[in-house]
Formats: C-alpha cells, structure tokens, sequence
C-alpha cells in the first residue's frame, strides 16, 4: 500500500525563482534564503519519494475569474510550466502521475471533498518555486507531482478546519492505494505577506513563528483559527497559510499515530515582499 | 440578512470578496489578457484603444492608464491580476507593491530588508501608532 512518508512546508515567493533563474543565488540579498534549503536539497536526495502531492495556489494564471475552484487536482499525465507575463520559467516541465490522482480523487470525493478534476492546466510559480528551493536547478524534477490547486484569491478561501479536515481525508485516500509507493505531500505558501494597498510590505515575525509551532505541536487548535485573524495578522496574501493545514491533516499523529520528527526548521525575512518559512516533517 | 464581513477594518487592505469581483470581473479579464505576448504588445502599441475593447467602466480605464493600482483595488482589480500590467511594463512585484505605499521604491525596499511593515499599530482603522 501507499504510505505518506513525510511532509513539506515552504514559502513560494516568485521572487525567488526569478532570483533562481537569473543565478543571483550568491549574491548578499539572497544568500540567506538559498542557505535554508541546503539541508532539504540533500534531505529530498536521500528521501527520494515515488510522488509529490504538492498543494499551491495558483495567481490568475490557470484560473481567470471565469471558474474558481475552491480545490483542484490536476490528474494530467504531465503539466506546462505558465507564463505568467514574465514569459515561462526555465524549468522542467511537471510530470504527472494520473492513476494515483484519479485514485484520490474518488476516494476524497466520496469523503464529502467536492473537487473539481483538472485534466489540463499549467502550473505557475505557487508549485514551480517549491520544486526548485527543494531540488535546485535539476534537467528534470526527481519524481511525479500531483498538482493540488486550492483558491486563496477570492474570498472566502476554504477554512483552516476543512483544510485540515481535507489532508486526513487524502491521507486516507493514499493509504488506499494498492502500489507501495513512498508519497510526500507538500503544502506551500506565505508567510507572512501582504501586496497590495497602503499596508503592502506588513511582516509579523513573532505571529509567524508562533505558526510554525503550533503547526508542529497543536494543528488540532490552529486549525480554527478563523480567516481574519490570517488577514490581519499575517496581512491579506498570509492566507496563503491554510494550505499548509491540508500537509499537516495528512500526518499520521491527527489520525492516532505518532507525533512526527521536525527534520529541518527555517525562517528568514525578507524575499522581496515576503516572509520565507519552512518546516520538514517525518512521520514516524 | 446581508454577509458578514469582518475584514472592513483592517487599515490599508481591501479583501477581494464577491462583491469586489462582480465589480473588477471586466477589469481582471482585461489584465489576464496581458498573459499573451501579442496582446502585450498591441496594449503597449495603444493602452486606449486596447482598452476600450473590453466593457469596463471609465474610471476603470482612466486607473489603468494611469498605474494607479490603489484605485485599480477599489475598483474590484485584484493583485495576483493586475501584476500583469505590471509584467508588461516590466515591472517586479517589490515595485507594484510599493508602488501603492506612498512610499519611493527605495524606501519600500528599505523596509523589507529591515524586517518588514511592523505589525503594530496597523491592525485596525484608526488604531494609534
């Protein structure tokens, strides 16, 4: 059977790929961000997984206003890197893994989950930036992705608990699977942020720390944490952080087993306009 | 019975509910236009004429051509949207962002690597810094 072997978290802030992109990982404004993944990149060599379930949002670049889905997986067999205005990014294209998709989608569906099944989409930097902090600048990404879309642009976003609620239900979905593949799921966005309107710029280390710890010892209580207090504490694109519950309810302690092991914690302010976090989780 | 909205009091952020989507739908079409370099290019060739393809208001318009992002919000445009507009002028989101700050793109710059907005003093309208 399929197992969730553990779980990441990370900020991913354009500017970052572009950075990546542009080789301005050296220089002094950068150097500090690039230096928190060290331990992940050679952490993801030795813990290679079989897939990737990695949740992003995507920013108007999949999805107009035309349709907003609230959760969407993408059961593509492969997936084209956006152009997000910028012209695409010099990175791999996704490779997809549509029997696991299609597998979880029937089962998270019949759990009351209402996904909406993407069968062609592009995916912009809310997936691609993760890939890179995680496995640098690779001819191709280490294994499969199951790209794992969630709005966090229109309000409301889904909240914190059916997050939460959701990632047990995916965890159920993977461990129902007849392969014995070694699946990581991923859950990506924030920190802390805002960028747009005269409060762009607004940071709140202390809140974002108090995240991470919450994140790790108590995702029961975090996860009624109501949207506001995201808009006004983390600023209004720190919403982002719901998804990072969807990771988290997929752990094997929310669901009776052992809490896991914190791999790798880092936090870092600023990338451009942005918080940068990022935890790695092992279960046990 | 009308929505709750408990977010009106956050100084400096509009949240863009569906409300502000109804009334920017036009306006964020228009920017995830921009995503294909010809029509880059046309918009570029003649902002107005280009403009006046698509069913948005007046003031919508007028605040497009005039970069003015702040008014594009309260207009209904949304950032992850009209950062298009940004990309065609080749502009970086650190420079769309500050641009709404009142502050120079130095100084914005200034305070990021210092830390960041401070937290205080900036969680509701009105709070005293």
């Amino acid at each position: 059977m399929a197992r969730i072997s553990a779980s990441v978290y990370t900020s991913h802030v354009p500017a970052v790929g572009a950075a990546l992109d542009l080789g301005k990982t050296a220089e002094p404004y950068w150097q500090p961000v690039f230096k928190g993944y060290e331990f992940s990149k050679q952490w993801l060599k030795d813990h290679k997984p079989d897939v990737i379930f990695l949740v992003y949002n995507d920013h108007a670049n999949a999805f107009s206003l035309d349709i907003i889905p609230t959760f969407a997986i993408g059961t593509a067999p492969e997936f084209a890197v956006a152009d997000e205005g910028w012209g695409p990014r010099p990175v791999p294209k996704v490779i997809g893994y549509p029997k696991l998709a299609g597998h979880i989608a029937q089962s998270v569906i019949q759990d009351d989950f209402d996904l909406t099944i993407v069968n062609r989409m592009d995916v912009d930097h809310g997936l691609t930036v993760p890939l890179s902090l995680m496995c640098g600048q690779p001819q191709a990404w280490p294994c499969p992705v199951i790209p794992f879309a969630v709005n966090v642009v229109q309000y409301p976003v889904p909240s914190g608990r059916r997050c939460y609620m959701l990632g047990k239900a995916i965890r159920k979905a993977i461990e129902s699977y007849d392969e014995p593949l070694n699946v990581q799921i991923w859950g990506t966005g924030g920190m802390s942020h805002q960028l747009q309107g005269p409060r762009a710029g607004l940071i709140n280390k202390e809140w974002d720390k108090a995240f991470l710890d919450r994140l790790i010892a108590d995702p029961e209580g975090l996860s009624a944490m109501p949207h506001i207090d995201y808009v006004r504490e983390a600023g209004s694109e720190g919403i982002e952080l719901v998804m990072w519950l969807i990771a988290r309810g997929a752990m094997n302690d929310v669901s009776g087993g052992k809490p896991p092991t914190v791999r790798h914690r880092f936090y870092h302010v600023p990338a451009s306009n942005t918080a940068v976090g990022h935890l790695i989780l092992e279960n046990n | 019975m009308s929505l709750d909205k408990p977010y009106t009091d956050v100084p400096g952020t509009t949240v863009f509910d569906a409300d502000m989507s109804r009334q920017g739908y036009h306006l964020n079409q228009f920017c995830m236009s921009l995503m294909k370099a010809e029509n880059r290019t046309r918009f570029k060739a003649n902002e107005r004429a280009y403009l006046d393809e698509w069913p948005m208001s007046e003031e919508q318009k007028q605040a497009v051509l005039a970069r003015d992002l702040n008014r594009c919000i309260a207009l209904g445009g949304n950032i992850y949207f009209l950062a298009k507009i940004g990309a065609t002028d080749g502009k970086s989101f650190q420079q769309m962002a500050g641009s709404m700050t009142g502050m120079s793109e130095e100084e914005y710059r200034k305070m990021m690597i210092g830390g960041g907005r401070p937290i205080e003093g900036n969680r509701y309208t009105g709070e005293k810094k």
